[in-house]
């Protein structure tokens, strides 16, 4: 029998006993819930986006001057912020966002971060996609953690990423998948032919690490290719260029629409390390946050009513200092703002207490302070939108260090 | 278990039960293909000829020398045949920057130059791996640049990478670190990805413009990723000091160039520096201008969480994703003893008995740069079409020259093992082994330079002829003891078309 089958087969030979129904011949859910598949995607912005800038605190008479070059203006002006809530504003590039700000369906967590002090990018994000910010002995990351709870049996397209590489939020015991969703993608590759992979199957046939990682591939290649099948959309090749988010967000839209097995997606967007000529309206931050918004648009487009099943968190591992530096730019600072998308969020509101810009409310002085763990969102996400129990919330975000449980009020209901 | 590593573990049972050099020879079959499967991007005909002739010892010794090894003809003559790369920083500048102004369609077609001096940077990069003799030395290419990493695609870096790689990393992969950190710390191509060359003392003569302060990027990550690591013991007042310290420090304006009688590109701006004195990780510098540096990389250099941090990517590149702590620890001792002499670290690396033992052997991962030019190697094709290369690197998720972040690329398995990562894999060594990549014929005529191609659609119709595989039966006696009988049976096995590609896509192939 083909390995793909046999492996499929020992992956649904662990769901008796499960209380997972499965539903036609595609989709899981929980007994006695509504047959809404619940997912969450999860979308990383590496290298620490300013987040002041993102969602600026325009009333803040401390703002302006704290940004003289890269500041952006208050509503109504030319280049200006987005109105928000009458005290902060949107990066005018993010455009694209405000109709789902609008209708409710996008919250912001602002003064939002990390309790670790780190401002090294490399360990900031590897707490972040550990959840266990400090410490470094974390060997898997939370999302993985995260399919290990959900229902059984983990198919390997359960948990996916967007990218040629496994991501550390990924990574861990439970079997996930990665695909490129750029033009290449659902094209036949040699290893599709029923030849050639008859020739390799004897040797990657095994339990090994790298057999199981040839047959969770052959897997999700039958299962994805089919979706995938369709348009060909001119979209960047790596998960790291922000421009070619767009289309890659509207393709990955269709392919939750057509496939309940993904409950889990992974996205990240590089290049937002504004260090020099940050820009304001226009420029550098900006020419990254424009297909960003776009793509995000897409993906609650393309989701239709899918979009009740589906959260999106935005984060990125910390914030930038509030006073811009000698260079038009920004250095790496503390709090930030995640964004929360879809689902029951409690939208177009600011969430957490926004801690403000003076001197001594600054971090070390120079940043935006945290005020809210990040695990906090995060949390909120698995216990009301996810349907996850204490316990279970325990195994993807341990209380290591301790932090306060779900955020309250970011959801509905 | 993997055949080379169970056959290094018979021959040590036959030392136990019979006495004689026929265990020699033995294990030093095993031991042959581990080093050039570590010391070198795996076997080539040359190589493996090389090894037999000098004996293992002898090989390595020599590779730890590469100045005494002579580059092969079909090297340095396609070297030579790539312009741009023969270019120093300050003329390829003049040359190739896009005007600031002017319309867009000519601002367009200068950034299209650009790109085609980082293919050419690239093309030479993928040839001296593929052909080089001294392949020790280009192994540690890939691991210095790696540390050191710059990313090709940001701004004027698209220019320098090349003359980056074979000035500033090469030259020094094997000498004193003191003196590679400070090749890297002076080259433009650094200074611009890191964003020194805009480092300026707020309120200095010279601040105007975008440089009117401190930037504390290249500070910040000489000592994370450079010297120290993360946990070396800085704090950011250090950081701070630190960009103070290079303040000025930076890139010539050709004019500038031309008075000082310099093409590299470096030059020290005494008006944008901060002339204060500085307490840096506890050492008082006092303003002096452009000998604080020096100072500083002093420091670094001498410092044993340096001493200690690079020995544990040197473990972790050549021996075992988690290192052996005592192995470690020796290398950091040899480190600080000799001054940070690199050689005398590798000498002790690659004599060690965790380097050499059976645990050891075909147990790394390859990085899809390491898998790509081994199985380009093992071909022994003469390439001249690099865009299935370059394409199967990009969509295995390592470009050349294409990282973003500075801290580099790893090299352990669970950064490069994932399904879509084997399925990738496998199709590429079938495309190779079965004919259908022509590495060896002028890539078609497009316009769209930046086609990935990692499997390349046939040739027009006149053209065509039957694809020719690779020889099966080579490659399988290239590749001798690394090949399992479990490999072997399914290479006998399948179609004649597909053999080759069998070998080249085999479990075996995967790690090194």
């Amino acid at each position: 029998m083909p390995m793909a089958r046999r492996r499929f087969l020992e992956l649904a030979g662990a769901a008796l006993g499960a209380t997972v129904l499965p539903l036609g011949g595609r989709s899981w859910a929980l007994a006695a819930e509504a047959p809404v598949t619940r997912r969450l995607v999860v979308v990383m912005l590496r290298g620490a986006v300013d987040g002041l800038n993102v969602v600026a605190p325009y009333g803040d008479p401390l703002y302006a001057p704290l940004r003289p070059n890269i500041g952006l203006a208050a509503p109504g002006s030319a280049e200006g912020l987005l109105d928000l809530d009458g005290h902060f504003g949107l990066h005018p590039a993010l455009a694209a966002v405000m109709p789902l700000w609008q209708s409710r369906r996008l919250a912001f967590v602002h003064a939002c971060g990390s309790p670790d002090p780190s401002r090294s990018h490399f360990d900031a994000q590897d707490y972040m996609e550990s959840a266990t910010p400090g410490v470094r002995t974390t060997a898997d990351g939370w999302m993985n953690r995260l399919v290990g709870v959900l229902p059984a049996p983990h198919a390997p397209t359960q948990a996916i990423s967007l990218g040629a590489t496994r991501p550390r939020i990924l990574g861990g015991a439970q079997p996930t998948s990665n695909l490129s969703l750029g033009p290449n993608a659902g094209k036949p590759m040699p290893v599709d032919r029923p030849a050639v992979a008859s020739a390799f199957a004897g040797l990657y046939g095994g339990s090994d690490a790298l057999s199981r990682a040839y047959q969770d591939g052959q897997m999700a290649r039958q299962e994805l290719s089919a979706d995938m099948q369709a348009e060909q959309a001119a979209a960047d090749n790596g998960a790291v260029n922000a421009k070619g988010f767009p289309a890659i967000a509207a393709r990955l839209a269709n392919l939750l629409s057509r496939d309940d097995h993904i409950q889990l997606a992974f996205a990240d967007l590089g290049g937002w390390d504004t260090h020099v000529n940050q820009g304001a309206a226009k420029g550098q931050l900006a020419a990254h946050l424009r297909p960003l918004g776009e793509g995000l648009a897409a993906l609650a487009q393309g989701l239709g009513p899918q979009l009740d099943g589906t959260v999106v968190l935005v984060m990125s591992e910390f914030g930038r200092t509030a006073r811009e530096n000698g260079n038009k730019g920004t250095d790496h600072g503390h709090g930030n703002v995640m964004w929360v998308l879809g689902g029951q969020v409690a939208g177009g509101r600011i969430h957490g207490a926004w801690p403000g810009l003076a001197p001594d409310a600054l971090y070390q002085g120079r940043d935006l302070a945290v005020t809210t763990d990040f695990r906090r969102v995060i949390a909120a996400a698995l216990k009301h939108h996810l349907g996850l129990g204490d316990r279970q919330i325990a195994t993807v975000l341990p209380p290591s260090p301790p932090f306060d449980g779900a955020l309250p009020g970011l959801f509905l209901g | 278990m993997p055949m080379l590593r169970r056959k290094l573990l018979m021959t040590l049972v036959l030392v136990v039960t019979a006495c004689g050099s026929g265990w020699a020879q033995a294990a030093e079959d095993g031991l042959d293909m581990h080093m050039l499967n570590r010391l070198a991007f795996g076997p080539s005909a040359d190589s493996v000829a090389m090894l037999q002739q000098l004996g293992v010892e002898g090989w390595v010794n020599q590779q730890l020398h590469p100045e005494t090894i002579a580059e092969p003809r079909r090297l340095t003559d396609r070297l030579a045949g790539l312009e741009t790369q023969q270019l120093d920083p300050v003329t390829l500048l003049e040359r190739y920057r896009p005007p600031k102004d002017g319309d867009p369609d000519a601002r367009k077609a200068a950034r299209k130059q650009m790109r085609m001096v980082t293919r050419e940077a690239g093309q030479a990069h993928l040839l001296r791996a593929l052909y080089s003799s001294r392949q020790l030395q280009e192994v540690m290419v890939d691991f210095w640049f790696n540390h050191f990493n710059i990313f090709a695609a940001k701004g004027l870096d698209a220019l320098w990478i090349g003359d980056y790689e074979d000035k500033a990393i090469r030259p020094h992969v094997m000498g004193r670190f003191r003196d590679l950190l400070e090749a890297t710390a002076r080259h433009p191509a650094m200074l611009f990805y890191l964003d020194n060359w805009q480092n300026t003392a707020p309120g200095s003569p010279g601040a105007k413009g975008k440089e009117t302060g401190l930037n504390e990027n290249y500070a910040r990550e000489l000592m994370e990723l450079h010297t120290l690591g993360v946990d070396g013991g800085y704090t950011q007042d250090d950081v701070i000091a630190l960009a103070r310290v290079l303040t000025g420090w930076g890139i010539v304006r050709p004019r500038q160039a031309r008075a000082i009688g310099s093409q590299d590109g470096f030059a020290f701006d005494e008006n944008r520096h901060d002339y204060g004195d500085k307490i840096f990780l506890g050492h008082t510098i006092h303003g002096q201008g452009a000998a604080e540096i020096e100072q500083a990389l002093d420091i670094l250099a001498a410092s044993p969480a340096t001493a200690h941090h690079i020995s544990f990517e040197l473990a972790q590149y050549f021996v075992a994703d988690q290192p052996p702590p005592a192995l470690v620890e020796r290398l950091t001792r040899r480190w600080m003893d000799s001054k940070g002499d690199i050689r005398a670290v590798l000498k002790d690396l690659f004599a060690s008995p965790e380097f050499r033992s059976p645990a050891t052997v075909a147990a790394k991962f390859k990085t899809p740069f390491q898998y790509v030019v081994s199985a380009t190697r093992a071909a022994d094709v003469d390439v001249v079409n690099f865009r299935p290369l370059f394409g199967a690197m990009k969509r295995l998720g390592q470009p050349l020259y294409g990282c973003l972040t500075p801290d580099g690329y790893k090299n352990t398995r669970d950064a490069w093992l994932n399904p879509d990562a084997l399925a990738l894999r496998i199709s590429f060594a079938t495309a190779l082994g079965s004919g259908h990549m022509p590495l060896d014929r002028p890539p078609p005529q497009t316009d769209d330079e930046e086609a990935d191609q990692p499997v390349p659609p046939p040739p027009p119709e006149p053209m065509r002829q039957r694809p020719v595989p690779l020889d099966a039966d080579r490659l399988a006696a290239l590749l001798g003891a690394a090949l399992s009988d479990k490999t072997r049976d399914a290479v006998n096995t399948a179609p004649p078309q597909l053999k080759a590609a069998v070998v080249l896509g085999s479990p075996d192939f995967m790690a090194h």
